[in-house]
């Protein structure tokens, strides 16, 4: 159970590693809180469409499973827009679009696809969890990084001083694009350098 | 023809290597240099040295560190890449500026893509293009040469008021042409003078390092469209970027086509697109952006434009 947790934290981060769900990770970790904020969403989301689907992945008939899977998961997103509608109404406002998106993220349906239609509903579970934590974790970790370099300060708290020149590539796309390589890039490193050492 | 050409990927053993090429241009460069001291001070020299050493630096800090490589700092290659990124970028930046973007030459743009020979963008390009999107004000505070005065650059002049103000600023056509021949007008430290430039590049017609194809492609491409829309064909040249472009920037070898055939492609897709930059974009001027974008279908160009195998009879 632990290591299907922690499969989606590290050995399969989405962003990371299956490079999946990499619209939100450069439209959207503009900063440090819209980061958290699309991770949390997704957390929810890929959490409970896992659970569900898992749990009548014997009632649906194989030929129409995906349009069952996409409304269970349009359902569970249209229930977080209007509760950010509601209640975080600024995180509605940044995230815009990218609410109403996640139902055709690549992530959700290829976790249902993959793990939740095979799996008991227990293991989905935990591999939603793993899964959108390892996401929310990525988007919070490109969130602080471009959010420090392209306005100099980190959940709108400045750290850079006044006399810091903001790297303005950092808040647009081709900015996050060159940081997820890069990271990218980091972690193959890593991991290559960690297993040869065992 | 009667006479043996030796293309690109040479066959004959021959004393040329990269390191004699790179050096050879950056000796080529040296008189362009002179000329940005000359017309914008010392600190220009300041610009380039601090472009320069945060190329090398980079460059061997990533081979040894990293990559765990032997170092090629040697070769010139950094050096040039750090040249022309500090010849292409204004010259009143803060001395930090061109360090940075060099960093970002050298490693996203050169060693992330497997180091020299196996870049796809021409780096000193990527820097630029890199420093253009970060700093928009630093990049495009123009000092005028000798009295540095900040103001806007001739192309700047054209996109905002029209043809009939540059020569209003210069007096009149002869001293618009002269001041731009010479280099006597605002812009980026290595661009304005086209007399230095062209010494440059005549020492490197005559080491055979470029060909004809693109420079003449390019600038004659630019001559002919902007006459063609209304504008002034040399000005469009003597102007911005287009002769360090021409002869030292879209002319590398790594990021332009093998053949010759090739070559007057990418030239003539240069040119077009350094035209439609400049009259349609939102920037006055558009060599760095074109030449970047002609990178992207240099394999393209490759590929399609093969050359016949020696011996090869034409049927």
């Amino acid at each position: 159970m632990l290591k299907i947790f922690l499969n989606g934290i590290f050995k399969e981060n989405p962003i990371f590693r299956l490079a999946l769900a990499l619209c939100p990770s450069l439209a959207v970790s503009n900063t440090a809180f819209n980061g958290l904020g699309m991770g949390l969403c997704l957390l929810f989301v890929i959490t409970s469409s896992n659970v569900i689907i898992s749990s009548v992945r014997n009632l649906i008939h194989p030929k129409i499973r995906i349009p069952a899977y996409l409304t269970i998961i349009a359902v569970l997103v249209t229930m977080v827009e209007a509760f950010l509608h509601a209640y975080v109404p600024a995180l509605h406002k940044s995230l815009g679009i990218f609410i109403a998106l996640m139902v055709v993220f690549a992530i959700v349906l290829a976790r249902a696809e993959v793990f939740a239609s095979k799996n008991t509903v227990w293991k989905s579970l935990m591999d939603g969890l793993g899964m959108g934590l390892g996401f929310a974790l990525a988007m919070v970790l490109l969130g602080i990084i471009r959010e420090l370099l392209g306005s100099g300060s980190v959940f709108g708290y400045n750290i850079m001083g006044q006399n810091f020149k903001p790297i303005l590539i950092m808040l647009f796309s081709p900015g996050a694009f060159l940081l997820v390589g890069l990271l990218m890039g980091f972690f193959n490193w890593y991991e290559r350098r960690f297993t040869k050492n065992l | 023809m009667d006479k043996l050409v030796v293309s690109t990927s040479a066959h004959i053993k021959d004393s040329d290597s990269i390191p004699r090429i790179m050096w050879g241009v950056n000796l080529a460069l040296l008189p362009v240099l002179i000329a940005a001291v000359y017309f914008f001070g010392l600190y220009a020299l300041g610009v380039v040295l601090s472009s320069v050493i945060s190329a090398v630096i980079t460059e061997a800090v990533i081979q040894k560190f990293l990559f765990k490589k032997p170092v090629t700092v040697s070769d010139g290659s950094a050096v040039t890449c750090g040249i022309l990124l500090a010849f292409s970028i204004p010259p009143s930046v803060p001395l930090w500026l061109p360090a940075v973007g060099s960093f970002v030459s050298i490693a996203i743009a050169k060693q992330c893509f497997g180091g020299l020979g196996w870049n796809v963008f021409n780096p000193a390009m990527i820097g630029r293009a890199f420093l253009l999107i970060c700093w928009p004000v630093e990049m495009t505070t123009w000092t005028s040469p000798l009295d540095g005065v900040t103001g806007a650059s001739p192309l700047g002049i054209l996109k905002e008021e029209g043809f009939s103000k540059v020569v209003e600023f210069f007096g009149n056509r002869t001293t618009m042409y002269t001041d731009l021949f010479i280099g006597n007008v605002r812009g980026s430290l290595g661009e304005t003078s086209c007399l230095l430039l062209l010494v440059g590049a005549c020492y490197l017609f005559y080491k055979k390092y470029i060909s004809w194809h693109i420079p003449v492609s390019f600038l004659g491409t630019i001559a002919l469209l902007s006459w063609m829309t209304g504008g002034d064909p040399l000005f469009a040249i003597l102007s911005g970027g287009c002769i360090l472009g021409a002869f030292f920037i879209a002319t590398d070898m790594v990021t332009s086509p093998v053949t010759k055939t090739g070559q007057l492609i990418f030239g003539i897709g240069v040119g077009a697109l350094v035209v439609l930059i400049r009259a349609k974009a939102g920037y006055p001027e558009g060599v760095c952006y074109a030449v970047l974008l002609m990178n992207t279908l240099t394999p393209l160009i490759d590929r399609y434009i093969k050359p016949k195998p020696f011996g090869v009879v034409k049927k």
